[in-house]
C-alpha cells in the first residue's frame, strides 16, 4: 500500500552498506488508508478498551471476549486474514499499525496479539485449505478465539526441549498428544490452541487442538505481576485426542512455525510497545505540567526536562526502528507471488530474513518501554507508587515484555548468532568488511574531510560505529572461531552494538527523508532528537566495544584495538543539556509527544 | 431517500491556536484538522436512515485539498459517494456564501433530506444549515436530538431540544434541513474494510466557476459577516497574596472583598477581577 516502491533490503545488510533515506518506510509515508485505520484502532482503544480497565484489572469474566469481537466488527482482529477467509487482507503496514494502537493498554495488547497475531498466523501461514476453510472465517469474527501454546515448565527459552508427545493411534485417525503447556495467553476462553508436541518422542511438530477435544483442558488463572488483565493459564494435554488432519504443517517441521511465528510476535511485541510509550509518557507530560513544588510547574526543573527529553527521543527511535523494518518485510512480501504454489516457501524465507531485525526491536523496545514507565513513575514521585495513577499498571505491565516471546537475553544471543551464521554462509559480507576494518586500522589513518552539512556528524559517528563493531566483532571471532557461541557475554555486548546502530541509523534516515521532504527547518526538534540518540550512544558503543576487545586480546594486539577504537569514536561533545532542554519546552507547550 | 451529509473540517479540539497576520484569521500552518463533532453525529444519522430506508448517502464538504480527508473518512463510515466544493476563491467565505455554494451544488440533485451538525466547532455561528434552507426554499428544524422519517418519506417527527430541559416535538414536510445535536447517537466506526473501500468510491469536484459564482459572491467579497478583528481575550484574573498573620490576611480580605463589592446582589465588573486569595500559612 505505500505509494512509493521501497527498494529490497537484505536483513541485517544496513551493518556493512549505507541505506539512502528514500529507502525506509518511515510514519510519515503512510497513505490516507493508514492514517485512517490508526485512527479507528486508536478511537476503538480510547471508546471500547481504556473505560473498562478496572473491569479487565479485577477479572471480570467475558470483557476480553466481548472487545475481540467488537474490535473484529471493526475488521481490527482480521486485518492480517486473507479476504477470501472473512478477512481484509491488508498489509503489513496496516497490520502492525493495529499492533501499535493496542498497545494503549498492555493487557489488551497480549489477548489481542496472542489471538490475532500468534495464535491466527500460524493457520494463515502453514494451513491447508480446509484448516484455513474451518478456521479462519471463524477467528475473523472472534466467534472462536485463539492461543498460542509453546512454553512448558522445563522449556522455556529451550523450546525443543518440549516434552510434549504425540503418538498416533492404532486406527491412524488421531495423534494422542500428552503434556502440559505454560503460561499460555488467552487459555481461559480460547477455542483453538496452535501447541507443539514431538511426534513418537522426537519429531517436532505442530498441532492445532480444539478447546473441547477429549481430554484438553486449561487449568487455573496465574497471578500475575502485571498484564492482569489478560488470562494466563496451562493448557493441559492429558491423552488429547487431535485429528490427524489439525497437524499444522508437516510432521517434524514444527520448528519452522514456532520460530518463524515468533519473529512477527517480537515485531509486534515491539510495535505495541510504541503506543504504549507514548500514552505513559503524554500522561507523564500531563502531570509535570499540573505538579507545583517549590513554586513551579515540575516541568520547568531541568532534571524533569531531562527525563522527558529522553522520554520522547526513546518513542521517536522506536517507532523509526518499527516502521523502518515493517517498510523492508512489507516490499519483500509484495514481491511474492501470493497465488505460486512456493509462496508459503517464499513468505517464511521473508519473515527469515528481517529475524534480526525482529529481535533488535523486541528487545530494544521493550527495553525503551521499561525505561519509560520507569522514569513516569518516578515523575509522579509517591503519587506514581499508588495504584490512583495509571502509571503503577504500566510499570507492572510494562515488564513482561523483557520476559515473553523469548527472553532479551535469549533474543540478543540470536541477533549476533544469526549475522555470525549469515556470514559464514557467505550470505552476508559480515567477513569481509571486518577484514576490511581490520586492514584500515593497520594503515596510515586516512586524513577525513570535514564534513558541515546538516547531521553529517551524526552520519560520521554512524560509520564508524559500524566499524567499531566489525572491529571488535572480527576480533572476537578470529580468536574464538567455532567456540564463539559459548561466549555469551561477547555476544550479547556484540548485539548492544548492532542495536544502537539500527536504532541511530533508523532515526537519522527518517529525519534525513523528513528534511528533504519538508525542510530541516519544520524538523528542528527531530534534528536534535537525532543529536541525542546519536551522541549519548556513541560513548556506550565504546565502552561496550572495549571490554570485547579487553576479553577476547592482550599486549600489543589489544593496544593496536583499543588505538583504532580511539580513533572510530573521536568526537567533540555536543550540549546535549541544552538540546533536551528544548525539547523539553516544546513538548511542554504542546502537552503532549508530538514527534511524529 | 437521496440524503445528504454536510461535514465541516475543524481544527482540532485542543489545538493551539494563532492568530494570523492580518489579526482576522486563525494561522492554519501547524493545525491538524478533523471532522467537526456534531457533523460526525449528522452523518451516522443519515447513514441510520439509509439503512432504514434505503437509498443513497452523500458527504459533502467545502475547503482546501485537506478537507479530502474528512470526505474520505465520511466515505470509510460508509457514504455512497461524495461532493468536494473547492476553489481559492471560497477562503474567507462565511455561512452565507457556504449555504449558497452547497445550494448551487446539490438544486439539482434531488436530495430529499439534508443533515448537518448543529454548529462548527470553530466559528460557532450554527448558521450554515438554516440559511441552506431558506435558499432552497425547505423546511428546517435546529438542534435535533431525534429524527423520524415516515415510511413514505414525506414527512419527518423531529425531536428538538430547546432551553431549560425542555424538548418540542415537531413535524415537518420534506425536503428538509436537519441540524443535529452532538450526542444523539454513537457514530459507527470507519471499518477496515470500509476504509479500503472508500478508495473506489466516487469523489465529484466542483470549483465556484461550476456552480456559476463569481468572485465578487465569495469569500470576503460576498459574506454578509464583516470579520473585524480576532483576538485572545484578555486576562483580566490576578493573584493577590495577602501578607501577615492568618487572622491579618483573612481582615484583608473581608475588606477587599467588601470593597470590591463582591457581596453586592448583582454581579459587577470588577468581581470578575478577583481571584481566589491564596494564603501563606
Amino acid at each position: 500500500m505505500p505509494e512509493e516502491t521501497l527498494a529490497l533490503v537484505k536483513g541485517g545488510s544496513f551493518l556493512i552498506q549505507e541505506t539512502s533515506p528514500e529507502d525506509v518506510f518511515t510514519p510519515e509515508d503512510f497513505t490516507e488508508e493508514h492514517r485512517m485505520i490508526a485512527q479507528t484502532a486508536q478511537q476503538f482503544m480510547e471508546n471500547e478498551v481504556l473505560p473498562r480497565i478496572e473491569e479487565m484489572e479485577n477479572k471480570e469474566e467475558g470483557i476480553n471476549e466481548d472487545l475481540l469481537r467488537k474490535a473484529a466488527e471493526i475488521g481490527l482482529v482480521s486485518a492480517a486474514i486473507p479476504e477470501q477467509y472473512g478477512g481484509a487482507g491488508l498489509d503489513q503496514i496496516s497490520t502492525t499499525i493495529v499492533s501499535e494502537k493496542t498497545g494503549l493498554y498492555g493487557s489488551f495488547a497480549t489477548t489481542f496479539g496472542a489471538h490475532a497475531g500468534i495464535g491466527t498466523l500460524p493457520i494463515i501461514y502453514f494451513g491447508t485449505e480446509q484448516q484455513k476453510a474451518k478456521y479462519l472465517p471463524r477467528l475473523a469474527t472472534a466467534e472462536w478465539i485463539a492461543a498460542y501454546a509453546l512454553t512448558e515448565a522445563e522449556s522455556g527459552s529451550d523450546a525443543l526441549a518440549a516434552k510434549t508427545t504425540a503418538v498416533l493411534s492404532p486406527d491412524g485417525k488421531h495423534y494422542i498428544l500428552n503434556g502440559t503447556k505454560m503460561w499460555i495467553t488467552n487459555a481461559g476462553f480460547a477455542q483453538v490452541f496452535i501447541t507443539f508436541a514431538k511426534v513418537d518422542g522426537e519429531k517436532f511438530s505442530c498441532f492445532i487442538v480444539e478447546r473441547n477435544f477429549p481430554g484438553a483442558s486449561t487449568g487455573a488463572e496465574e497471578h500475575k505481576m502485571g498484564i492482569r488483565g489478560s488470562s494466563t493459564r496451562t493448557l493441559i494435554l492429558e491423552n488429547a485426542e487431535v485429528p490427524v488432519e489439525n497437524v499444522l504443517g508437516e510432521i517434524g517441521r514444527g520448528h519452522l512455525i514456532a520460530f518463524n511465528i515468533l519473529n512477527f510476535g517480537r515485531f509486534k511485541l515491539g510495535a505495541s510497545a510504541v503506543s504504549g510509550i507514548k500514552y505513559v509518557t503524554n500522561e507523564a507530560i500531563r502531570y509535570a505540567r499540573e505538579r507545583h513544588q517549590f513554586g513551579k510547574a515540575i516541568i520547568d526543573f531541568g532534571a524533569i526536562q531531562h527525563k522527558l527529553a529522553e522520554m520522547a527521543v526513546r518513542i521517536f527511535c522506536a517507532e523509526s526502528m518499527v516502521y523502518r523494518t515493517v517498510g523492508m518485510i512489507d516490499t519483500a512480501m509484495r514481491s511474492i507471488d501470493q497465488s505460486s504454489p512456493l509462496a508459503t516457501t517464499e513468505i517464511l524465507k521473508a519473515i527469515e530474513e528481517y529475524a534480526v531485525e525482529c529481535s533488535i526491536i523486541k528487545v530494544a523496545n521493550s527495553e525503551i518501554l521499561d525505561f519509560i514507565v520507569d522514569e513516569a513513575v518516578q515523575i509522579y514521585g509517591g503519587y506514581g507508587y499508588s495504584q490512583d495513577y495509571p502509571v503503577e499498571r504500566c510499570y507492572r505491565d510494562a515488564r513482561i515484555n523483557r520476559i515473553f516471546e523469548g527472553t532479551n537475553e535469549i533474543n540478543r544471543l540470536l541477533i549476533t548468532g544469526m549475522l555470525l551464521k549469515r556470514a559464514m554462509k557467505g550470505q552476508l559480507p559480515l567477513t569481509a568488511a571486518a577484514r576490511n576494518v581490520l586492514n584500515e586500522i593497520l594503515s596510515f589513518p586516512s586524513l577525513e574531510e570535514e564534513q558541515n552539512d546538516l547531521l553529517s556528524g551524526e552520519r560520521r559517528i554512524l560509520t564508524n560505529c559500524k566499524k567499531t563493531l566489525l572491529l571488535a566483532a572480527g576480533v572476537a571471532v578470529q580468536k574464538h572461531r567455532d567456540s564463539i557461541s559459548d561466549q555469551q557475554e561477547v555476544l550479547s555486548l556484540l548485539s548492544d552494538l548492532v542495536i544502537a546502530i539500527f536504532a541511530m541509523e533508523s532515526m537519522l534516515l527518517r529525519v534525513l527523508k523528513g528534511i528533504a521532504r519538508y525542510g530541516a527547518s519544520k524538523l528542528e526538534i527531530q534534528i536534535k532528537a537525532v543529536q541525542i540518540c546519536v551522541h549519548s550512544a556513541l560513548p556506550e558503543v565504546e565502552n561496550k566495544a572495549k571490554q570485547i576487545l579487553a576479553a577476547v586480546s592482550e599486549g600489543d594486539e589489544l593496544r593496536t584495538q583499543l588505538a583504532a577504537l580511539r580513533r572510530f569514536t573521536k568526537n567533540t561533545p555536543l550540549n546535549l543539556i541544552s538540546l533536551r532542554q528544548a525539547i523539553a519546552q516544546k513538548l511542554k507547550e504542546e502537552g503532549k509527544y508530538f514527534l511524529s | 431517500m437521496r440524503i445528504l451529509a454536510c461535514l465541516k473540517q475543524v481544527p482540532e479540539k485542543d489545538s493551539r491556536y494563532k492568530i494570523d497576520d492580518t489579526a482576522t484569521g486563525i494561522r492554519e500552518e501547524d493545525l491538524v484538522f478533523e471532522t467537526n463533532e456534531s457533523d460526525v453525529y449528522a452523518l451516522e444519522e443519515a447513514l441510520r436512515l439509509k439503512e432504514k430506508l434505503g437509498g443513497e448517502v452523500v458527504v459533502l464538504s467545502l475547503g482546501e485539498e485537506r478537507v479530502l480527508k474528512t470526505i474520505k473518512s465520511g466515505l470509510a463510515m460508509g457514504a455512497d459517494s461524495a461532493l468536494h466544493l473547492t476553489d481559492p476563491a471560497f477562503r474567507g467565505s462565511d455561512a452565507f456564501v457556504i449555504a449558497t455554494s452547497i445550494a448551487r451544488a446539490i438544486s439539482d440533485q434531488n436530495f430529499d433530506v439534508i443533515f448537518t451538525g448543529v454548529q462548527s466547532e470553530d466559528m460557532a455561528f450554527a448558521q450554515t444549515g438554516t440559511i441552506l434552507a431558506q435558499l432552497l426554499g425547505w423546511s428546517h428544524a435546529t438542534i435535533v436530538m431525534e429524527v423520524n422519517v415516515s415510511e413514505d418519506g414525506k414527512n419527518a417527527r423531529v425531536k428538538r431540544e430547546l432551553e431549560s430541559n425542555l424538548f418540542e416535538v415537531v413535524e415537518i414536510p420534506l425536503p428538509a434541513v436537519l441540524t443535529i445535536q452532538s450526542g444523539i447517537n454513537q457514530p459507527r466506526y470507519a471499518t477496515l474494510k470500509g476504509i479500503m473501500q472508500a478508495k473506489k468510491k466516487g469523489i465529484r469536484t466542483l470549483s465556484a466557476q461550476d456552480l456559476g459564482l463569481k468572485n465578487s459572491q465569495l469569500g470576503s467579497m460576498g459574506s454578509v459577516v464583516d470579520h473585524q478583528k480576532m483576538f485572545f481575550p484578555e486576562k483580566k484574573k490576578k493573584t493577590v497574596i495577602l501578607e501577615g498573620t492568618p487572622e491579618e490576611a483573612a481582615r484583608t480580605l473581608m475588606e477587599r472583598l467588601h470593597k470590591e463589592r463582591c457581596f453586592s446582589r448583582w454581579p459587577s465588573a470588577e468581581r470578575n477581577s478577583l481571584c481566589l486569595a491564596r494564603f501563606w500559612f
